[in-house]
């Protein structure tokens, strides 16, 4: 932030993103074999946006994020690719700069608050102590910004509460004192690694309210790592559905949810019943998420997919396909598939059970 | 088949969609798994005229607070079951959802007696199960079973897949010892397992693999009755609907039935036809699914509804206009005064907070425990209870009233209900 | 936390009460008589000799009596008849069988030497032990590591008393590499207290330290690996302060549960490194109580006094807890 060429307004005058992830690969050799967790994976976030991350367990959703604020161990992990935050590469940045920029610029915000704050230090302590370590103010400033944050996520009476312990907290008010925390230095992207799974859904709906508010208020870019496709829907500008390390689906999030191009998405959307109660029948996906050791050849989704036998050639099984807009697709919305005309079999065989109220009358 | 899900059309795939290109790609989930919670499955209806199997009446368990200091006297008590009854019918199921904290497992553990009731009945199949010894509770064991949370804790690492499904088979002495094997490896086939696995170990397998073993487990005795905990809590989207499928077609198959606690909406709205929604220890509102998802009465069960993000929601863009509430849930062991919920109720008013409201039938299968029952938007401006109760609309006390003798709670339902309308007792 | 203290204490005494009454019916039921020896030591024992020794030193009286005595002591100031009648000021312990003198007043002379040891071999443990523990942890993997860890391995198979043996056979009897080892009154003088102490706490830290290594090692790692360090990294915190505060803050918790049961130990005296070093401390005194005639007053005062430092050990340790971790509230 302080170097002029860096600015908001300079970066979107120059067209650049403020995250610009490129073909970014993180490996880990194990015991076991080489684990790939993340392959080729490409996106870009800009200023005061949500980008959504979807996909199941061991998708490689944290593994990717973590990479950003450079978490990863460099002497286990293998990280290839590129990742450019206002223009600054970050791996293979020294650890010295990358530390001002944790926290100070890009902050995170994890899923389990209880174990995420360190339990021997009381909230107050923790906030402080992020803030000092990047602006040279006194304990007794920091100790009022502190308790000026905790009352903007909306911890009652914060000039009593900031010297709390963790424990003292419930799982509500813990997930809105570490968004307090991360928030802190007015970052200019949050990463939210699931804020929300350990949560009930009105707290949830609070968090996220909250995330909202804060980021119309500071123009904070949001990635939101979930596996829920309904908080996808509700707060995020453009989605990413990753499978196996890879994104297989990628663009808008109207477009994704309501188009979507991939049987894996598509699979993602039938598994979930809908509390309104619209399409009644549940379809599951077969088998289990592949493994990152020896992932499948091909397409990683063909052991689990329904429609390899309507791509020629074999195709599924021993090409892996291109993350592209698809043939019928729009600019918006890039996916990683053989299918020919994904839409036309979306509508006749998904849309009826997924969106039974859509098809009856087309939006 | 039973009655819990009269002509379910589960596996017949003309019935979700007309077009040509359905059949086919049902042809190939089936050559690629031939099982049937591959796959889909409609939610199952309500059989209104089954006897129920469980009748749960008035059940309380409060857990002893201890004080510090010298001498540990009990100073206070959770109330985590605080006067709940309802019924389950045979061969269906009731679903249990609230939020973390308001007593869904303690529920959960009462009906399979792990835990002592401080009060109530527990009425199995016409015997009441809450003041039994351990001794005379096991010719019930093995008609009534728990599915848990988590499919890693709850399974023994170092025992076999056999041997866990195998050891109710064992304990309750159900097959001679040479066939306990060829029982096991049926039971493995029946949840959708390899059969031929029966000695491997628990972390051999995937979190969704777990969960059937754990399924298995409990099918083992053949159970009336399955208490499913979180079942799915634990899994991965892809992974929960093919163990919700799997449950649907065991019960199906073998007529049991199901006390589905989660907190997930969605999932109970898929799985059971009628649902209770606790709060602080109580139940709030009960009733059909039709009832509950579709035009609920009560505050906090609108709350919750509201807050359930939604896929659906990506087409109108933003998010969807929701409740609010404020706060957390409150302690049961100082639950507020009156109602439960009233600290984070958007419509509370003074007699909220002198008066309990009655678990009040308001529809021939829907009860709600408000002083304001009604629509979303359309909560009435005066208590409705207030004259049931014997008070003024303030909940101060009436001189000429006197509370309603009919207000005590049981378990089902009565042919006559309190009409909102009208605000008389009568038939629909 | 006061009735917590309160009741903990209330259970020590009861501890104690036991112990001492459990030491107290073996030195009655037990197998050999005092009052023989006693009787042989001043020269052709008769029976009616021993006999009046017996009934002098209160052994017909019962066993409840006799304890009674025995507490009773502790507060006020009393006879003990021995063959001879002598004084014994409270708190008193009895009186030795081989040096008739009061035994708590021997203790009192004894006591010192091994405070000193074991206040400076525990530190030593830490002070050694721990920061290894930390490094190992911080550069996990490397030949740093796996050098400590084999160290640690080695000096722990080689019995202790090879170990300080050799040591004091090569460092100060054959090279005069470390001055005598002795004990000096720190009040005395106090470049002699160190001097004279410095190796036999050298080696009591280098060979309790290991233990300390391995476990600090393990906690270590343990903590590192929490989410918690994580968020802190992701703040941007320093890793000199992610490891020597957030991660060792948690770790040191349990390295203080097993350092108060170690210190205690400690302080019951060091049996093989008094000896070894010629450190006149309780653990000397209690062996030469062992040697026949057991000198039973001198035995059960040091087995109480382990008692009580165990007791008092456990309870520091708890209080520490809830010091250390504010998740424990003791109630
Ligand atoms: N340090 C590591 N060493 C080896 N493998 C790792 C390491 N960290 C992550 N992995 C593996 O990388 C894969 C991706 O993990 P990641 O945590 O990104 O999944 P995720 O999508 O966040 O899943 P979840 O929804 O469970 O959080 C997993 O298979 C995981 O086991
Ligand atoms: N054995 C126990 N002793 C004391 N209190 C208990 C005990 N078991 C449960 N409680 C308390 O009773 C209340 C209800 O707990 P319960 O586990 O039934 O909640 P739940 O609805 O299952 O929540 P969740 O969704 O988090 O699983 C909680 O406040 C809990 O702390
Ligand atoms: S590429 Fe093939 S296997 Fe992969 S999702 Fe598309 S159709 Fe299925
Ligand atoms: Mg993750
Ligand atoms: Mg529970």
């Amino acid at each position: 932030m302080t170097a002029t060429d860096t600015t908001p307004e300079a970066r979107k005058a120059s067209g650049t993103p403020l995250l610009e992830v490129k073909d970014l690969t993180v490996r880990f050799p194990t015991y076991d074999g080489l684990v790939q967790a993340v392959s080729d994976l490409s996106y870009t976030v800009e200023a005061g946006t949500t980008l959504g991350i979807v996909g199941e367990s061991g998708s490689g959703k944290s593994v990717s994020s973590m990479a950003v604020l450079g978490l990863h161990d460099t002497r286990s992990a293998q990280i290839s690719g590129s990742i450019k935050f206002n223009g600054q590469e970050i791996i293979g940045m020294s650890e010295n700069d990358m530390r001002k920029l944790r926290g100070n610029e890009v902050a995170m915000v994890f899923q389990d608050p209880l174990t995420a704050l360190h339990p021997f230090y009381s909230i107050g302590k923790q906030i402080i102590e992020g803030y000092r370590i990047h602006n040279n103010v006194s304990k007794k400033q920091a100790r009022a910004r502190a308790i000026e944050m905790l009352g903007l996520v909306g911890i009652p009476q914060p000039q009593t509460r900031v010297d709390d312990f963790p424990h003292q907290f419930s799982g509500g008010m813990r997930q809105r004192a570490m968004i307090a925390m991360s928030l802190v230095n007015n970052p200019d992207l949050i990463i939210c690694d699931e804020p929300t799974t350990a949560l009930d859904v009105t707290v949830q709906a609070q968090i996220l309210d909250l995330l909202q508010k804060l980021q119309r208020e500071f123009n904070s870019a949001i990635i939101m790592i979930t596996h829920d496709l309904g908080v996808i829907a509700e707060i995020a500008d453009e989605v990413l559905v990753m499978y196996g390390g890879r994104a297989v689906e990628y663009g808008v999030t109207r477009e994704v949810l309501t188009r979507p191009e991939m049987p894996y998405t598509w699979g993602l959307l039938s598994s979930v019943p809908d509390v309104a109660g619209i399409s009644d029948v549940l379809v599951p996906i077969p088998g289990t998420p592949p493994s990152l050791l020896n992932p499948p050849t091909g397409c990683s989704f063909h052991p689990r997919c329904t429609f390899v036998s309507q791509v020629p050639d074999n195709l599924c099984v021993t090409t892996l396909p291109v993350l592209e807009r698809s043939s019928t697709g729009s600019s918006e919305h890039l996916s990683r598939c053989h299918l020919r005309d994904p839409a036309a079999i979306y509508e006749t065989e998904i849309a009826p059970i997924v969106a039974p109220d859509r098809t009856e009358s087309p939006a | 088949m039973n009655t819990a899900a009269p002509g379910l059309p589960a596996d017949q795939p003309e019935e979700v969609s007309g077009s040509p290109s359905q059949a086919e790609l049902l042809d190939l989930e089936a050559a690629l798994a031939a099982r049937p919670e591959f796959q889909p499955h409609k939610a199952p209806e309500l059989d209104p005229t089954v006897k129920p199997i469980l009748t749960v009446e008035n059940l309380k368990m409060y857990f002893p607070v201890k004080s510090s200091g010298l001498i540990r006297r009990t100073i206070g008590q959770v109330q985590a079951v605080d006067g709940v009854s309802f019924e389950v019918p045979t061969g269906g199921s009731l679903g249990l959802v609230g939020e973390s904290g308001c007593g869904k497992s303690t529920m959960g553990r009462l009906i399979t007696r792990l835990y002592k009731p401080t009060s109530g009945r527990i009425e199995f199949d016409g015997t009441d199960l809450a003041p039994l010894s351990t001794r005379e509770l096991k010719p019930y064991r093995s008609d009534v079973q728990m599915i848990f949370q988590d499919p890693y804790s709850s399974l023994n690492p170092r025992h076999t897949v056999g041997t866990i499904v195998g050891a109710p088979l064992v304990i309750h002495d159900v097959v001679p010892k040479k066939q306990v094997l060829t029982r096991v490896q049926e039971l493995l086939e029946v949840v959708g397992l390899n059969p031929e696995h029966y000695n491997r170990y628990p972390n051999e397998f995937s979190g969704g693999q777990r969960q059937r073993i754990g399924i298995a487990r409990a099918l083992a005795l053949q159970p009336k009755l399955m208490v499913a905990d979180e079942p799915v809590s634990a899994l991965d989207v892809s992974i929960q609907a093919q163990v919700v499928n799997l449950l649907q077609d065991l019960q199906r198959e073998f007529g049991i039935a199901f006390l589905f606690i989660a907190h997930d909406l969605s999932i109970v709205r898929h799985f059971c036809p009628e649902v209770a929604v606790m709060y602080l220890g109580k139940i709030v509102e009960i009733g059909d699914r039709d009832s509950i998802y579709g035009h609920s009465y009560h505050p906090y069960t609108q709350a919750l509804l509201s807050a359930v993000p939604d896929v659906k929601q990506a087409a109108i863009g933003g998010r969807r206009e929701r409740i609010m509430l404020e706060g957390d849930v409150p302690s049961p062991i100082n639950p507020p005064s009156g109602c439960h919920f009233r600290t984070r109720c958007p419509i509370a008013r003074e007699i909220c907070a002198k008066h309990e409201p009655p678990l009040l039938q308001v529809g021939k299968r829907h009860k709600v425990a408000c002083h304001f029952p009604g629509e979303l938007g359309k909560h009435p401006v005066e208590p409705l209870t207030s004259r049931l109760l014997g008070v003024d609309d303030d909940g101060n006390p009436d001189p000429g009233g006197s509370p309603d003798a009919s207000l005590v709670t049981k378990p089902g339902y009565d042919d006559t209900w309190f009409d909102l309308d009208t605000k008389t007792f009568g038939r629909a | 936390m006061f009735g917590f203290i309160l009741r903990r204490l209330i259970a020590a005494v009861v501890v104690l009460i036991l112990t001492s009454f459990l030491t107290f019916t073996l030195f009655y039921k037990g197998p050999t008589n005092p009052a023989a020896a006693l009787c042989q030591e001043r020269g052709r024992c008769t029976a009616e000799k021993q006999e009046a020794l017996e009934t002098s030193m209160g052994f017909n009286d019962g066993l409840m009596t006799n304890y009674g005595r025995f507490v009773g002591g502790l507060f006020k100031d009393r006879t003990i008849s021995q063959g001879a009648t002598y004084t014994c000021d409270a708190p008193c312990l009895g009186i030795s069988f081989r040096t008739k003198t009061e035994v708590s007043k021997d203790l009192l002379t004894y006591y010192p030497a091994t405070l000193s040891l074991a206040i400076g071999g525990g530190l030593l443990y830490l002070l050694i032990g721990v920061p290894l523990g930390v490094l190992a942890a911080r550069f996990r993997g490397t030949v740093f590591d796996k050098v400590l860890v084999g160290g640690a391995l080695v000096i722990g198979s080689i019995p202790y008393y090879v170990f300080a043996l050799t040591a004091w056979i090569f460092l100060t009897l054959q090279t005069s590499i470390f001055p005598t080892t002795q004990y000096v009154p720190i009040t005395e003088d106090p470049t002699q207290w160190f001097l004279g102490l410095l190796l036999p706490w050298l080696i009591l830290g280098i060979t309790g330290a290991p233990t300390y290594a391995r476990y600090a090692r393990g906690q270590m790692l343990e903590a590192m690996g929490e989410d918690y360090i994580r968020s802190g990294k992701a703040k941007g915190l320093t890793q000199r302060k992610l490891l020597f505060k957030h991660s060792l803050r948690v770790a040191i918790v349990p390295i203080v549960t097993i350092f108060g049961l170690d210190f205690a130990a400690l302080l019951s005296g060091t049996i093989f490194t008094e000896s070894i070093f010629g450190i006149n401390g309780i653990g000397q005194w209690t062996l030469t109580s062992l040697r026949a005639p057991t000198d039973f007053p001198i035995l059960t005062a040091t087995i109480l006094i382990f008692a009580v430092f165990v007791i008092l050990g456990n309870l520091v340790v708890d209080l520490l807890y809830a010091v250390l971790d504010p998740r424990v509230r003791l109630t």
